[in-house]
């Protein structure tokens, strides 16, 4: 894998909260086409790292480059713009649109219809309309939930709700798509269904960061893992290496076994 | 894609073209008064419309509104009326009017739209009583809005030779001032109704609604949150300055007290109680809260003079009471409004399940 151009380098990204310091110099990288995984502790900085790179925490030291060029970390949007895209560890999808609707949104960033063009509902506009649409039901049916298009995102199913996280975040395009604990509250089959997913998105050409718990899931998915500890990097390398190095297994009990 | 035009809906759409064409002098019988509560029922929907963007689709919280409706009726009152000596037509003050509106939503909207809730709620209440206040002071040392005495005379609408405030005979038809105004009012309703409808159904007006769901999941998939809540601050603002600017042109006055708190609470409660980011609804409560106060001032001493002999409260203060009692009635029985949009009504029944 290591000839594959690389997408994402993390360079010394630290930040700290008060005292606290959630991430200290971390560096890493993520090349195209690549399974990533990011693993550690509770508390550990995966999530604080995500918000680092996805805009909405500004580092306090380092930076990211991505596909080339700096990311300039003022706002979130900007991210997306790029070709980053996450799901949240705790689910944010907009309850209260239908699950269509949801990822008609996450066209938003890919489309350009302003204000004039909503009002006179010119002929480009239309055509727009109709793609974004159509798009958003491809992706339905790309991560298998076509027959809830209707419904409200909230009264989706649990596994329901993180696959419609998974459809809205593939509508912006992304060329590394983040996925925060995407597991997490599954059960075996949904888990096995969610592996059989990203293992898709891959197959389909786009760069996957997860953050996981289910070390199983880590390890049978990821091209290269990466183990935070007390916002340090631990090591960087395939998950058989991971596995067995005493620094994971003394700062992560349990992945071992 | 024509599933609109079925004999139904189209029947059913003559009748209320037919209904409001006939309104004016249905309730022209009453008397010129009624017309004039007709028309101010009308500009108070579009005025609620336009709010209706910004608290309805994008879920901030504006208790401000009235100031754009100020800035829209300076400006026609100080383009069109003895003051400056300016007389300029209509079809220039409006656009100017709804720019400088514009202008002044997005000059409340680019340093207050980090806040959220409460706090922009609080901004926007200190904006509008800042425009009034400056309406009210801006006599001296230059003479802009003449303060407090207001500005007179101001110029109706007229068309070609064709004045909004005279009566004049069309076909045969005599038409009052207030009737032709409230056709011009249908007609900019209409149009109000559109834009808005189309918004809420767009890309833009889904970029809205995904930020008065989750801020935070709304940047996350690329949304400039700033840029678009900006935008529905702006778009509100420049109804407000089209109604303003039309409300100047009916009354030929204007005075800072057109534009206190009480009357963006008002807007504001026509939105809530007919049913955010609902037309329908919104037009609603905009319509029963403009005429169901008239209706009791009318009701009222007559009421009191059969049942107690003597005129106990004077319908001025009752108005007040029975406004709040509504309020507090209809928050109780009917939270999402009057008549909500049907995913609200489903939402607010699963809470209560």
């Amino acid at each position: 894998m290591s000839d594959l151009p690389v997408l994402l380098e993390a360079r010394a990204v630290a930040k700290h909260f008060g005292g606290v310091k959630a991430l200290r110099d971390v560096s890493l990288t993520i090349r195209q086409g690549e399974v990533y995984g990011l693993i550690g502790p509770n508390g550990a900085g995966k999530t604080t790292f995500f918000n680092c790179m996805t805009g909405l925490y500004v580092p306090d030291g380092g930076g990211f480059v991505f596909a080339g060029a700096p990311l300039v970390a003022d706002a979130p949007h900007r991210a997306a713009e790029r070709g980053i895209a996450r799901t949240f560890q705790n689910i944010r999808l907009f309850g209260n649109m239908t699950a269509l609707e949801n990822v008609m949104v996450g066209r938003h960033v890919r489309t350009r219809a302003g204000v004039f063009g909503a009002i006179l509902r010119n002929g480009a506009t239309r055509d727009e309309e109709a793609a974004i649409r159509r798009r958003a039901e491809e992706l339905l049916h790309y991560v298998g939930i076509d027959d809830r298009a209707d419904d409200l995102a909230k009264n989706l199913s649990y596994g329901d709700q993180r696959r419609l996280e998974i459809a809205r975040a593939l509508a912006t395009e992304p060329k590394l798509l983040c996925l925060d604990e995407p597991a997490a509250g599954m059960n075996g089959t949904e888990t096995e269904e969610l592996r059989v997913l990203i293992e898709g998105i891959r197959a389909d050409g786009t760069t996957i960061l997860l953050i996981e718990h289910d070390v199983k899931l880590v390890m049978g998915l990821c091209d290269r893992v990466a183990v935070l500890d007390y916002g340090a990097l631990v090591i960087e390398d395939v998950p058989a290496v991971v596995q067995h190095d005493p620094r994971v297994i003394e700062a992560y009990i349990g992945v071992a076994a | 894609m024509n599933k609109w035009l079925t004999p139904r809906s189209s029947l059913g759409l003559v009748l209320v073209a037919a209904a409001l064409i006939a309104l004016p002098f249905i309730a022209g019988m009453g008397g010129q008064a009624w017309v004039r509560i007709l028309n101010f029922a009308i500009l108070y929907a579009f005025l609620a419309l336009g709010l209706n963007i910004v608290v309805g689709f994008a879920g901030l919280l504006d208790l401000g509104y009235i100031a754009f409706y100020a800035v829209g009726a300076y400006t026609w009152a100080l383009l069109a009326s003895p003051h400056f000596g300016l007389h300029l037509p209509f079809w220039a003050i409006l656009p100017i009017g709804a720019v400088l509106a514009c202008a002044a939503g997005a000059l409340l909207g680019a340093p207050t739209l980090k806040l959220r809730g409460d706090y922009l709620a609080i901004v926007t209440l200190g904006f509008g009583e800042i425009v009034r206040i400056f309406m009210n002071n801006l006599n001296a040392p230059v003479n802009i809005t003449n303060g407090a005495q207001g500005i007179t005379l101001i110029d109706p609408v007229i068309i070609g030779q064709f004045k909004f405030s005279a009566t004049s005979t069309i076909f045969g038809i005599t038409v009052s001032g207030p009737q032709k105004y409230y056709y011009l009012l249908v007609l900019l309703a209409l149009g109000v109704i559109l834009v808005n409808y189309r918004l809420q159904h767009s890309r833009i007006g889904r970029a809205w609604q995904a930020i008065r769901e989750d801020e935070i999941a709304a940047k996350a998939i690329g949304i400039n949150t700033r840029n678009v809540k900006l935008l529905a601050f702006a778009m509100g603002a420049s109804f407000g300055g089209i109604a303003g600017g039309i409300f100047a042109a009916m009354q030929g006055f204007v005075s800072p007290e057109s534009f206190s708190l009480i009357e963006s609470i008002m807007i504001l409660a026509m939105v809530v109680l007919g049913g955010m980011g609902h037309i329908p609804g919104v037009i609603l409560g905009a319509v029963l809260l403009t005429i169901l106060p008239e209706a009791l001032r009318y009701a009222v001493v007559p009421v009191q003079k059969a049942l107690f002999g003597e005129v106990l409260a004077d319908p001025e203060s009752l108005r007040m009471l029975v406004f709040g009692l509504a309020l507090v009635l209809v928050m109780r029985f009917r939270p999402a409004g009057l008549w909500p949009s049907p995913e609200r009504r489903r939402e607010l029944a699963e809470k209560v399940r």
